[in-house]
C-alpha cells in the first residue's frame, strides 16, 4: 500500500463506514451521585472512622482553633471580667502602641538576626556531616560517629543550657581554663551581650546537627549507585563525585529543609532564649517570644502580648509562603505541589 | 613462563589485587574527611565528658577549676546529695507520671486521627488534613492558648501538661504515612471481605502490624514529655506538680543553694557542694533518655525518615 502521505485529504468514505452506535437505553444510565449522597454513603458505611476522629478533632478545635478566635483580644482592651468577647474594642491601638515603643525596634532586630544566623549556621553543617559520613566505608566508625552526634538531640534544653553555663563559666569552666593557659583572661561569656547569639546558635548546632544529618543520609542512600560507578570509571575523584552527584542528589531535600527552617524562623524557641537570658545580656537576648511571655504572663497585659504574638505569627506565615513560592520558582521543589 | 610469573604475582598480592587502589588525591581527601569526623566526635563528646568527670570529682576540686576530662579526687558526694534532695525525687516521680500518662494519651489520640486519615474510604480526609496542616503554619500563640487552658480549669493541675500539647501534627503525618504505605491494600480488602468493621480492622489487622510505628511515636512523645519545661513554667504554680525539668531549672540556673550551716567552713563546703550538685543533676536527669537511646536510635531514625517521605 501507499504511504499515508499519498492521501493528504481523508476520504469521506472512511468516516461514513464507521458503525453508528445505537443510543443507550435510558434505563441503564446511572445518575451521578451528588456530593451529599456520597457523604451520606461514606457516613453509613464508615461511621466508626468518624467516631474515631471525634476526640482528636475536638482536641484540635479546642486547643488550636478556639485560641485563634481569641486573637481578637489583640484589638481589644482585655479584662478578665468581661472576657474576650465582651471587652471593649480599641482597634489598632495595641499595635500602634507596640510599634511606637522604642523596645520594639530592638526586639525585632534581635529576633531577626538571631533567627537568620540560626538558619544560616544550622543549614550547611548537617549536609557537610552527612556527606562526610557517606564517604566512610568503615561501618563501625560510621555508626559510632552517627550515634554520638545524634545523642545531644535527646538532651533537654534545660540541661543543654546548664551545661553551656558550666562549661563557659568564668570561674570553673573548662573553656576559660583553656583560654587561661593561652594567657587570655577569663571571659564572662554569658555576661557579654555580644556573645549571646553565638552561644545560642552554636549550642543549637551542637544539639541538632546529628539529627538533621539523618535525613540527608537517607537522601544520599537513595542516589543510584550506577551514577557513582560510571563517574568512577570516567576518572572522577571523590570530591568531584560529591560535587556533581551527591549535591544535586540531595538538593530537593535541602530545599525543603531550608524552607522549613526559614518558615519556622520566627517561631524561634522561647525555651532556650529565656534560659540563657540574664540581666547582663538582655540587650541582645530579648526576643519576641520572651517578650510575649513577660508582657503576658508576668505583667498580665494579655492584649499587648497577644498583639505581639499575632504580629509574630503573621510575619512567620508570610515568610513561609514567600520562601515556598521562591523555592518553587527557582528549583521546582516546594512544600506543596 | 610469563603467565606463570604473572599468576604467582597475582597470588602473592591477592588481598591487594581485590581492591583497586585509590588515587593519591582521593586518599588524602579521605584522610581529611576522617579527621573532620574525629573533630566532630570530639566536639560533641568533650563537653559531655567534662560534665561527667566533674560530677565524680570532689566539690573542692571542681570549685578550684582543677577538673578537665577525668575525675579529680574521685567522690560520690554530689550524687549522694542529689539523691537526697526531695525536690529532685518529687520531680523525677512527676516526670515519670507525665511521661507515661502523656505518652499513652498522645499515642492513642494520634492513632485515632491518623488511621481514618490514611483510609481512602474516609470522606472528607483532605479537608481534615488541611485543617491539621494549617495549625502548623499559624497558631493562636501563647496567651490565647493560656486563656483556653484557664477556662477549662486545667491551670495548676496535671492535665495542663498532658492535654494541651497531646497531638503533634508531625506525628500524625508520620502515622498516616505509615498506615497508608506500610500496610498493603490487600489486607484492608481481605478484612473488609471477611466482614470486619473499621474498628475491627484497626484492632486486628493494622495495630499488630504497626509495632515499629507505635514504638517511634511512643519514643517521640516520651522524650518530649521528659524534656519539655515550657508548659510547666506557664501552667503550674504548685511545686508538688513540677516536672523534673522545672526542678532542674530552679536548682541549676536560678542559683538557689540553701545553706543551713552556721560556721564558715561548713557553709563554704555547702556552697561547693551545691555547685557540684549541678553536674551530678545533669547526669542523673539525662541518664534515662541516654540509656535507652542506643537501643532505640534505629527506630528513631526510621521515624524521622517515615515523616520525611511525605516532605
Amino acid at each position: 500500500m501507499a504511504a499515508p502521505t499519498s492521501h493528504p485529504i481523508p476520504l469521506p468514505s472512511t468516516t461514513t463506514e464507521r458503525p453508528v452506535r445505537p443510543p443507550r437505553p435510558p434505563t441503564t444510565r446511572v445518575p451521578r451521585r451528588s456530593r451529599r449522597s456520597r457523604a451520606q454513603r461514606a457516613w453509613r458505611a464508615h461511621w466508626q472512622l468518624y467516631l474515631l476522629v471525634g476526640v482528636p478533632l475536638t482536641y484540635f478545635v479546642i486547643f488550636k482553633y478556639i485560641p485563634m478566635t481569641f486573637l481578637v483580644i489583640a484589638f481589644k482592651e482585655y479584662n478578665v471580667v468581661q472576657g474576650p468577647w465582651g471587652s471593649p474594642w480599641v482597634g489598632l491601638q495595641n499595635f500602634q502602641q507596640l510599634f511606637s515603643n522604642p523596645v520594639f525596634g530592638t526586639l525585632l532586630k534581635n529576633t531577626f538576626i538571631l533567627a537568620f544566623y540560626l538558619v544560616l549556621a544550622s543549614f550547611p553543617v548537617p549536609i557537610i556531616l552527612a556527606l562526610a559520613l557517606n564517604e566512610i566505608r568503615n561501618g563501625w566508625f560510621k555508626r559510632t560517629v552517627q550515634m554520638v552526634t545524634y545523642a545531644p538531640y535527646f538532651i533537654s534544653t534545660v540541661v543543654v543550657v546548664s551545661m553551656t553555663i558550666l562549661v563557659l563559666s568564668p570561674r570553673v569552666g573548662i573553656v576559660n581554663e583553656g583560654l587561661g593557659q593561652l594567657g587570655i583572661g577569663p571571659i564572662n561569656f554569658l555576661g557579654e551581650p555580644g556573645f549571646f547569639r553565638h552561644i545560642y546558635v552554636w549550642t543549637d548546632v551542637w544539639q541538632t546537627t546529628g539529627y538533621a544529618a539523618v535525613i540527608y543520609l537517607a537522601a544520599l542512600a537513595g542516589i543510584d549507585p550506577a551514577l557513582h560507578e560510571s563517574a568512577k570509571i570516567d576518572g572522577a575523584s571523590r570530591l568531584q563525585r560529591i560535587r556533581h552527584i551527591d549535591l544535586p542528589g540531595i538538593m530537593p531535600t535541602a530545599v525543603i529543609m531550608l524552607i522549613l527552617g526559614v518558615g519556622n524562623m520566627m517561631a524561634i524557641g522561647f525555651e532556650k532564649a529565656y534560659l540563657l537570658q540574664n540581666n547582663l545580656n538582655l540587650a541582645q537576648s530579648e526576643i519576641i517570644p520572651t517578650y510575649v511571655y513577660k508582657t503576658g504572663l508576668i505583667n498580665a497585659d494579655f492584649s499587648m502580648a497577644t498583639a505581639v504574638g499575632l504580629f509574630n505569627s503573621v510575619v512567620n506565615l508570610c515568610l513561609l509562603l514567600t520562601v515556598n513560592f521562591v523555592a518553587k520558582r527557582v528549583t521546582g521543589n516546594g512544600l506543596w505541589r | 613462563m610469563t603467565t606463570i610469573t604473572l599468576v604467582s604475582k597475582l597470588r602473592r598480592n591477592r588481598p591487594a589485587a581485590r581492591r583497586i587502589r585509590e588515587p593519591l588525591g582521593d586518599r588524602m581527601f579521605m584522610l581529611v574527611v576522617t579527621l573532620m569526623l574525629l573533630v566532630a566526635l570530639a566536639l560533641v563528646l568533650l563537653p559531655l565528658i567534662y560534665i561527667v568527670a566533674s560530677s565524680f570529682s570532689s566539690p573542692a576540686a571542681v570549685n578550684a577549676g582543677r577538673v578537665s576530662f577525668w575525675p579529680v579526687d574521685f567522690s560520690l558526694e554530689a550524687y549522694r546529695s542529689a539523691l537526697a534532695n526531695s525536690e529532685v525525687l518529687q520531680g523525677y516521680y512527676n516526670s515519670l507520671i507525665y511521661a507515661v500518662a502523656g505518652t499513652a494519651i498522645s499515642v492513642t489520640l494520634t492513632v485515632a486521627i491518623a488511621y481514618p486519615l490514611s483510609r481512602k474510604t474516609f470522606y472528607g480526609r483532605n479537608v481534615l488534613m488541611t485543617l491539621l496542616i494549617f495549625t502548623m503554619l499559624f497558631s493562636g500563640g501563647l496567651i490565647p492558648t493560656y486563656m483556653v487552658v484557664h477556662d477549662l480549669g486545667m491551670l495548676n493541675t496535671r492535665w495542663a501538661l498532658l492535654i494541651p500539647n497531646a497531638i503533634g501534627v508531625w506525628q500524625v503525618i508520620i502515622a498516616r504515612t505509615f498506615f497508608a504505605t506500610s500496610i498493603p491494600d490487600d489486607l484492608y480488602e481481605a478484612a473488609m471481605l471477611d466482614g470486619a468493621s473499621d474498628m475491627r480492622t484497626l484492632r486486628s489487622v493494622v495495630l499488630p502490624l504497626s509495632k515499629p510505628l507505635l514504638a517511634v511515636l511512643a519514643l517521640m512523645y516520651t522524650v518530649y514529655q521528659w524534656n519539655t519545661y515550657f508548659d510547666a513554667l506557664v501552667y503550674l504554680k504548685d511545686p508538688d506538680l513540677f516536672p523534673l525539668q522545672i526542678v532542674l531549672r530552679n536548682i541549676l540556673l536560678l542559683n538557689t543553694p540553701r545553706t543551713g550551716a552556721t560556721d564558715l567552713a561548713q557553709q563554704m563546703h555547702q556552697i561547693q557542694l551545691a555547685n557540684v550538685l549541678r553536674y551530678a543533676l545533669i547526669v542523673v536527669s539525662s541518664l534515662p533518655v541516654l540509656i535507652i537511646y542506643p537501643f532505640v536510635a534505629r527506630h528513631f531514625t526510621k521515624g524521622v525518615l517515615v515523616g520525611a517521605v511525605k516532605g
